[in-house]
C-alpha cells in the first residue's frame, strides 16, 4: 500500500488547491499548469515511451483547438462536440504522418514532424473557412452550460484535472500492458526488439495514433478556456516546444516526469511574462532553449531520474551504514 | 512571358544555389555522425545578423562580411561540438534531438532579445545595380550569391573527395574505430566538420542577407528548406545538395510566380512530405 501513499497525499493537495489559492491568478495558474500537464503527458506516450521525438505535436493540439471552436462558430453547437471530430481528425495525422516516416531513423521523424506542422500553419493561416490569419473565437456570452465559458477559472481547473488523470490512467494502462512492453524493449534497442518478433512500426505508429488523439483533447479544452484560436496560438512551433521541455524535463518515458515539468515551468512563464511584458516572452524562451540544452548535455533523463538516483544512493548508503553496525555488534 | 519564365527561373537557380551551401553543411554533419543539427537554419540567420552588422555598422560589403560570417560560424560551430555534440552522441537520441533543438531555440531568442522581432532588409546599395542578359533582369545581389554559393559547394565536394583532410573525414565517418587505428583523431575530424559546416552556413547567411528579409525566425523557414533539399538529394550526399538546392530553388520560384508567393512555402513543404512517402533514401542517396 506504501507505494499510493505519496500520489494519494498529492491528489488531495491538487483537489484542495483551489481551495486553498482563492485568486483570480492562482487559480488560473493551476488550471493552467494541469493543462500542460495534459499535453505533455500525451507527448510522453510518443516522445518519452516510444522514444520518437514529436517536434509537431501542435498540429493535433491545433485539430482539437481548431474543431472545438469550428463546432460553435459554423454550427453553433457546443465546443464539447469538437472534441471527438477533433480527435478523428488528429488520429487520421498521425496515421498518414507516422507510416512513412517512422520507418526510418528517429531523426527523420522529428524533421517530418516539424514540417507538416509548418505545412499544417501555413494551410491554414490561408483557408478562410478555419478563419485564416485572424482566427476563430468561441461564445462570447455563454447561452448554456455547455458553451463551457466560465469566467472564473475554477470549473476549468477540475475539469482539466478530470482529463488529466484521464491520460494518467490511459499512459499508465498501455505501459501495464503488452504495448508497454514493447514501447521499452523498442526504445532501448529496435534492432534486438525486430529480431525478437516485436511488430516495431506498427507499434511505435499506435503510441502516436494515441498521443494525438489526446494532445488533441488538450487543445480543445485550451480553446474553452481562452475561447479564441488563431494560427499562432493554435499551431504555432512554441507549443511543440512546450510541450516537449515539459515532459524532458521532468522526465521523459516516466508517468509523473510531464507533470513536474509543468509544475516548474508553467509559473515560471507567467512570472516573467507578468514582470517583463511582451519583452518577455523572448526571454523566456532563451531560458527554455538553455534549459533543454543543458538538460541534453548533462541530465537527459529528467529531474524524476535525478532525483530516482540520488534516492536510490541514499538508501544504499543508509543500509550499508546499518549493515557495518551490525557487524560491529558482538 | 517566356523571358519572365526564364528570369523566374533563373532566379530560382540562383537563389537555390545558397539553398545547395547551407544544405550541405547539414548533409556533411549527417553523413559523418548520423546526427541532425536542429539549429542549422538558426546558423543560417546568425550568419545574416553577422553580415547585417558588418554592413550597417562597418559599412563594409560582402568582402569583408562573407569571410567573417564564415569565421564567426567555424568558431561557433567548434564550441558547439565540444561543448554539446560531443557529450549527446553518447546518450539516447532524446538527448542527441533536444540538444540542437534547444540551441537553436536559444539562438533564435538570444537575436530576438537582442535585435527586436522586426523584419528588417538591407539597402539596395550594398550591392546594387541590375545586369540585363539577353532580356533577362538580374539583380546583382542575387548573381553574386548564386555563383558564390555554387563554387563554394562545389569547391567543398572537391575538398571532401580530393583531399587528403577529406579522405581522413571519409575513414571516419565510414568506421571511427579503424581510422582511429591508423592515426587519425575521429575527435578533431568531426570538429572540423563542424567548422567547415557553420562556416558553409555563415557565407550562405551573409550572401542573402543582402537581398533576403532578415529576422530571428528566418533559421526556421531556412532549416525546413534545408531539410528538404538534403532528404531529396539523399543524406550525406554534397552533389545530391547541389542538384536538389537548384531544384527546390526554381520549383519555389516558379510556383510563386505561377500561385502567388503565399503558397510557395506550401508547394516546398508538401514536397518533402512526397519525398518521405516515395522516396525517403533521396534521389542520390543511399539508406
Amino acid at each position: 500500500m506504501r507505494r499510493f501513499l505519496w500520489p494519494t497525499i498529492v491528489l488531495v493537495l491538487v483537489i484542495a488547491y483551489p481551495l486553498l489559492f482563492t485568486t483570480p491568478f492562482q487559480q488560473r495558474l493551476g488550471a493552467l499548469i494541469l493543462l500542460y500537464a495534459i499535453i505533455a503527458s500525451a507527448w510522453n506516450i510518443v516522445g518519452g515511451y516510444a522514444g520518437q521525438v514529436s517536434v509537431g505535436h501542435v498540429v493535433f493540439f491545433g485539430c482539437g483547438a481548431y474543431a472545438a471552436m469550428g463546432a460553435y462558430a459554423h454550427f453553433a453547437l457546443s465546443p464539447l462536440v469538437g472534441i471527438p471530430a477533433g480527435i478523428v481528425v488528429s488520429v487520421l495525422i498521425a496515421a498518414v504522418v507516422g507510416v512513412p516516416t517512422l520507418r526510418l531513423s528517429g531523426h527523420y521523424f522529428s524533421m517530418a514532424t516539424i514540417a507538416v506542422s509548418e505545412l499544417v500553419r501555413l494551410i491554414v493561416t490561408n483557408v478562410d473557412y478555419l478563419g485564416a490569419a485572424v482566427g476563430l473565437s468561441g461564445p462570447t456570452v455563454p447561452r448554456n452550460v455547455f458553451d463551457m465559458s466560465f469566467t472564473s477559472a475554477l470549473p476549468y481547473y477540475y475539469l482539466f484535472l478530470a482529463t488529466l488523470l484521464i491520460t494518467l490512467g490511459i499512459t499508465w494502462w498501455m505501459t501495464s500492458s503488452r504495448m508497454g512492453f514493447y514501447l521499452r524493449a523498442i526504445r532501448d534497442s529496435e534492432r534486438a526488439a525486430r529480431s525478437l518478433g516485436a511488430p516495431a512500426s506498427r507499434i511505435k505508429l499506435y503510441a502516436f495514433m494515441l498521443s494525438a488523439g489526446l494532445t488533441s483533447v488538450g487543445g480543445s479544452l485550451y480553446a474553452m478556456m481562452f475561447g479564441f484560436i488563431d494560427p499562432e496560438s493554435g499551431l504555432g512551433i512554441l507549443i511543440s516546444v512546450k510541450m516537449l521541455i515539459m515532459a524532458a524535463l521532468g522526465g521523459a518515458g516516466l508517468l509523473f516526469g510531464p507533470l513536474i515539468g509543468a509544475a516548474i515551468l508553467v509559473p515560471l512563464e507567467e512570472i516573467s511574462n507578468n514582470l517583463l511584458g511582451g519583452k518577455g516572452a523572448g526571454l523566456t524562451f532563451v531560458v527554455y532553449g538553455a534549459i533543454i540544452v543543458l538538460l541534453a548535455r548533462f541530465q537527459p533523463g529528467g529531474i524524476l531520474t535525478l532525483l530516482n538516483r540520488l534516492w536510490a544512493r541514499r538508501r544504499t548508503s543508509r543500509s550499508s551504514v546499518t549493515a557495518e553496525g551490525a557487524s560491529h555488534a558482538p | 512571358m517566356s523571358t519572365i519564365l526564364v528570369q523566374v527561373i533563373v532566379g530560382g537557380l540562383l537563389l537555390g544555389a545558397v539553398y545547395a551551401l547551407f544544405s550541405s553543411g547539414l548533409t556533411l554533419i549527417w553523413g559523418m555522425m548520423n546526427i541532425i543539427n536542429f539549429a542549422h537554419g538558426d546558423f543560417v540567420m546568425l550568419g545574416m545578423y553577422v553580415a547585417f552588422v558588418v554592413y550597417t555598422l562597418l559599412g563594409a560589403g560582402p568582402l569583408v562580411g562573407v569571410p567573417l560570417a564564415a569565421l564567426v560560424l567555424a568558431t561557433l560551430g567548434v564550441i558547439v561540438y565540444f561543448g554539446l555534440i560531443r557529450s549527446v552522441m553518447k546518450g539516447p537520441m532524446l538527448a542527441q534531438i533536444l540538444g540542437t533543438f534547444g540551441l537553436a531555440l536559444l539562438l533564435r531568442y538570444a537575436v530576438f532579445w537582442g535585435f527586436g522581432a522586426n523584419f528588417m532588409t538591407l539597402p539596395e546599395n550594398i550591392v546594387g545595380g541590375t545586369f540585363d542578359v539577353f532580356g533577362i533582369r538580374i539583380q546583382a545581389s542575387r548573381l553574386l550569391a548564386g555563383v558564390v554559393a555554387l563554387l563554394v559547394t562545389w569547391g567543398l565536394h572537391l575538398l571532401l573527395t580530393r583531399t587528403s583532410l577529406g579522405s581522413k573525414m571519409l575513414a571516419v565517418s565510414e568506421d571511427s574505430m579503424a581510422a582511429q587505428l591508423m592515426g587519425i583523431r575521429p575527435d578533431t575530424m568531426q570538429a572540423i566538420a563542424w567548422a567547415i559546416a557553420a562556416a558553409a552556413t555563415g557565407i550562405a547567411g551573409a550572401l542573402i542577407a543582402t537581398f533576403f528579409y532578415i529576422a530571428p525566425t528566418v533559421g526556421e523557414t531556412l532549416a525546413i528548406v534545408a531539410f528538404v533539399t538534403v532528404s531529396l538529394g539523399g543524406f550525406g550526399s554534397i552533389p545530391g545538395a547541389l542538384v536538389a538546392g537548384l531544384l527546390i530553388g526554381v520549383i519555389e520560384s516558379l510556383s510563386a510566380y505561377l500561385i502567388g508567393a503565399v503558397y510557395k512555402d506550401i508547394v516546398v513543404y508538401s514536397l518533402f512530405l512526397l519525398v518521405l512517402w516515395f522516396r525517403p533514401q533521396g534521389l542520390m542517396g543511399k539508406m
